[in-house]
């Protein structure tokens, strides 16, 4: 009795393990929505939100605010992207994500998409099967000082404490810096942005060193602002901006447009105010955009009035800036439109 | 363990019967059920890596280690070995790797001091001094380490700033940028006489060894510390003034932002060693009060009255039985000690995780960084694990 049970149990797995043997190749099979045309875009169709890799709190950029809605500049894009693609902003979900695991919560799939203050670098590009769609801020890398420590440039922290946080171009471009301006100092690494703030705060550090607009919001966030500055000094170039998965280029498509899409709408005077009376501009180009003529949108695969609904969930670029990091002390800068001699520049939607 | 193999009786061997190819056979059996093991294993192994391999490729993330190579341009603040930021990823690993080992060393010494005064200040007939020892192993053990690090290390960012500095004795600095010391200009003599102090260690170990020999063949006591004391404290100078008696002391002084000269104990790596200590000696305290508390009380009584004094009395009766209780769990504290270092992240103490964590976030290659931190990680704890093992069997009770 005992011999036929354990016989029974043997055989049982037996085939458990000739069953995983060959299920190992099935499963080990490509998911179709990595590899196929198109695939994540269907993914979030079918699902019906959109996933949105955000930082974990940065004001200015993305924070939830006191009813938990997150709001800033890069929720704003993700906002953006999912009335582009449901023509409801509400349809995102928002995952906070940290420096050091941005990259891999959208490799794995977590996020649709990653709209983290990431600075676009070629070796960014080409090893992490990551691809970016354009540039929605232009940043620059600079350091903030406690006022009273009479520091005017940054020639002058030869010596001093700098804290930063790791696993960030910031942390090479403050090495690279200090070895051709041949200045020597000492880094405290800290991974958490409240704990490496705070030992700046403390006085731990001389100065804290991240891209200039995380400054501002950092200073900003301070109890008493005016007790710290931010240097004129920029030391590195930091083109920010979304990220997607290799693969799906229908979703890489739409995400650079819908980012042109802001910045034409600013260029040609379409507000969140006056989007619905512009349907009626007699400009060809205005026409194009709002889908009144042609079919640009469903070239993208959305709604031919995508840009309308776009515009009328979160306004143009100059909207968005200025509701978002207008606030927290950070001008146009290298971010105005080419018009006004910045940056910001559209292909022609035609 | 000897006497044991040598008696002939464990010599016997059931008699060899051949392999019968049934179920009732329990070797046939065993056999089967190992083969089944090991395939299931090998199975789910292949197909883990497989898997990953394949998707790796399909979205075109790089892989293998080729990044070690390349220039690190990570900046580290404290490092053993010469350091800077050109040099290459697997040189700041390094670095990371001594780190740890910087920190988990002396927090295992201090941690097995202070656990074991706390251990024995619990016993003590003294009653405020037991209940300060208990209070203090009730509060630390409860308390999560995380906590008690940033604790720690805001405390200890609560330190005026360096032009305020607290100088209590000349040339000793204490700020929030650390605990600065004067040092001395380090020569060659200082390394020979560090060399010669090994020795002098070495050779008074030597010496005992074979005094107690001798002491065990004519039962003579032979006194060891006058030659110690000469191998240990003599020698190193005599090698010292030999070489020209270099002494130039490197005093701190402050310049500009930040003291320049002497040694300097920074506050991410001073908040991270008493955090790690105090939370782990609230253990060891309670491993040595087992351990000793475990030695029957007639142990205590019959040495009394054999007419040891107390200090032999702890030395060559309790102690020796005690030790076979602490040693095994002391070796998990050891580890866990060594393991809760990797929290160092959290208070800006560059170890392992830290600088594999950034190097895997430059590089983009998780899988290789994350291996590399548990392969870090296994061979530390092997190696404690090993050593304490030895160290067991040495002391482990011998029967006859």
């Amino acid at each position: 009795m005992i011999h036929a049970t354990r016989l029974r149990l043997i055989r049982a797995a037996g085939a458990a393990a000739l069953g995983l043997a060959l299920a190992g190749p099935a499963l080990a099979q490509p998911q179709p929505q990595q590899a196929g045309q198109g695939a994540t875009l269907d993914a979030i169709r079918a699902r019906g939100t959109l996933v949105c890799g955000v930082n974990t709190g940065l004001a200015g950029f993305a924070q939830p605010d006191s009813q938990g809605v997150w709001r800033g500049f890069d929720a704003d894009y993700c906002r953006a992207i999912a009335a582009a693609l449901f023509g409801d902003p509400n349809k995102v979900r928002y995952v906070p994500t940290t420096a050091q695991n941005r990259f891999t919560a959208l490799q794995s799939g977590e996020v649709d998409i990653l709209v983290r203050n990431t600075t676009w670098t070629l070796s960014r590009d080409t090893s992490l099967g990551l691809d970016f769609p354009a540039i929605n801020f232009y940043d620059g890398q600079g350091f903030m000082v406690r006022a009273n420590a009479g520091v005017r440039n940054a020639r002058e922290l030869d010596g001093a404490t700098i804290c930063v946080q790791p696993g960030t171009t910031t942390e090479q471009n403050l090495t690279e810096w200090a070895r051709s301006a041949r200045i020597r100092f000492t880094p405290v690494v800290i991974e958490r942005l409240e704990e490496a703030v705070g030992a700046y705060a403390s006085g731990r550090c001389d100065a804290y060193t991240t891209d200039i607009s995380g400054l501002a919001a950092t200073r900003a966030a301070q109890p008493n602002p005016d007790e710290h500055r931010i240097l004129p000094d920029v030391i590195s170039k930091e083109p920010l901006g979304p990220l997607v998965r290799q693969g799906d280029q229908r979703l890489t498509d739409l995400v650079r447009w819908v980012h042109f899409g802001l910045l034409a709408a600013e260029e040609f005077g379409i507000t969140q105010a006056n989007v619905a009376q512009m349907a009626n501009d007699p400009r060809p180009e205005v026409q194009r955009m709002l889908g009144r003529t042609g079919d640009l949108g469903r070239m993208l695969n959305v709604d031919n009035a995508w840009l309308v609904n776009v515009i009328r969930a979160v306004g143009n670029y100059g909207e968005v800036f200025d509701r978002s990091l207008k606030p927290i002390g950070i001008q146009r800068g290298p971010n105005a439109l080419w018009t006004q001699g910045g940056l910001q520049y559209a292909p022609p939607f035609r | 363990m000897s006497e044991a193999v040598l008696d002939p009786r464990f010599r016997r061997k059931p008699p060899k019967r051949p392999l019968r190819l049934s179920w009732s056979d329990e070797r046939v059996r065993g056999i089967v059920w190992q083969i089944l093991v090991v395939a299931v294993i090998a199975v789910i192994v292949w197909w883990l890596w497989s898997n990953t391999v394949r998707n790796l490729e399909i979205r075109r993330i790089a892989t293998g280690f080729g990044f070690l190579n390349r220039e690190a341009g990570l900046p580290i603040a404290e490092h053993l070995i010469d350091y800077s930021p050109t040099d290459t990823y697997f040189r700041a690993l390094v670095v990371g790797v001594l780190n740890t080992l910087k920190v988990a060393v002396v927090g295992i010494i201090l941690a097995t001091i202070l656990g074991t005064m706390i251990g024995i200040a619990r016993l003590s007939r003294n009653w405020l001094l037991s209940r300060i020892a208990g209070v203090y192993v009730e509060a630390i053990r409860d308390v999560p380490l995380l906590l008690q690090l940033l604790f720690w290390y805001t405390i200890l960012q609560g330190l005026p700033g360096p032009r305020q500095a607290l100088n209590p004795v000349e040339g000793v600095f204490l700020s929030n940028r650390g605990l600065r010391l004067p040092w001395i200009d380090w020569q060659a003599a200082h390394s020979f006489a560090l060399l010669a102090f090994v020795i002098g260690i070495a050779g008074t170990w030597a010496y005992a060894r074979r005094a107690r020999r001798l002491q065990m063949a004519d039962g003579q006591p032979r006194k060891v510390w006058p030659i110690g004391l000469a191998l240990v404290i003599g020698l190193p100078i005599a090698v010292w003034g030999a070489l020209g008696a270099p002494w130039t002391p490197d005093i701190p002084e402050l310049r500009g932002f930040n003291f320049r000269g002497g040694i300097v104990v920074s506050p991410e790596y001073f908040a991270l060693l008493v955090g790690l200590v105090t939370y782990t000696s609230g253990f060891i305290a309670e491993i040595v009060r087992a351990g000793i508390l475990a030695v029957s009380q007639g142990q205590w009584e019959a040495a009394q009255a054999l007419g040891l004094r107390p200090g032999m009395l702890l030395r060559r009766i309790v102690l020796p039985q005690a030790l076979r209780v602490i040693v095994p769990p002391m070796t998990s504290q050891y580890l866990n000690l060594t393991k809760n270092s990797s929290l160092a992240v959290a208070i800006g103490y560059q170890d392992i995780v830290s600088i594999a964590n950034t190097t895997l976030n430059q590089t983009g290659q998780a899988i290789e960084g994350i291996a590399i931190i548990m392969l870090v990680y296994l061979t530390i704890s092997l190696s404690i694990s090993m050593f304490m093992n030895w160290y067991n069997a040495r002391i482990a009770l011998v029967e006859r």
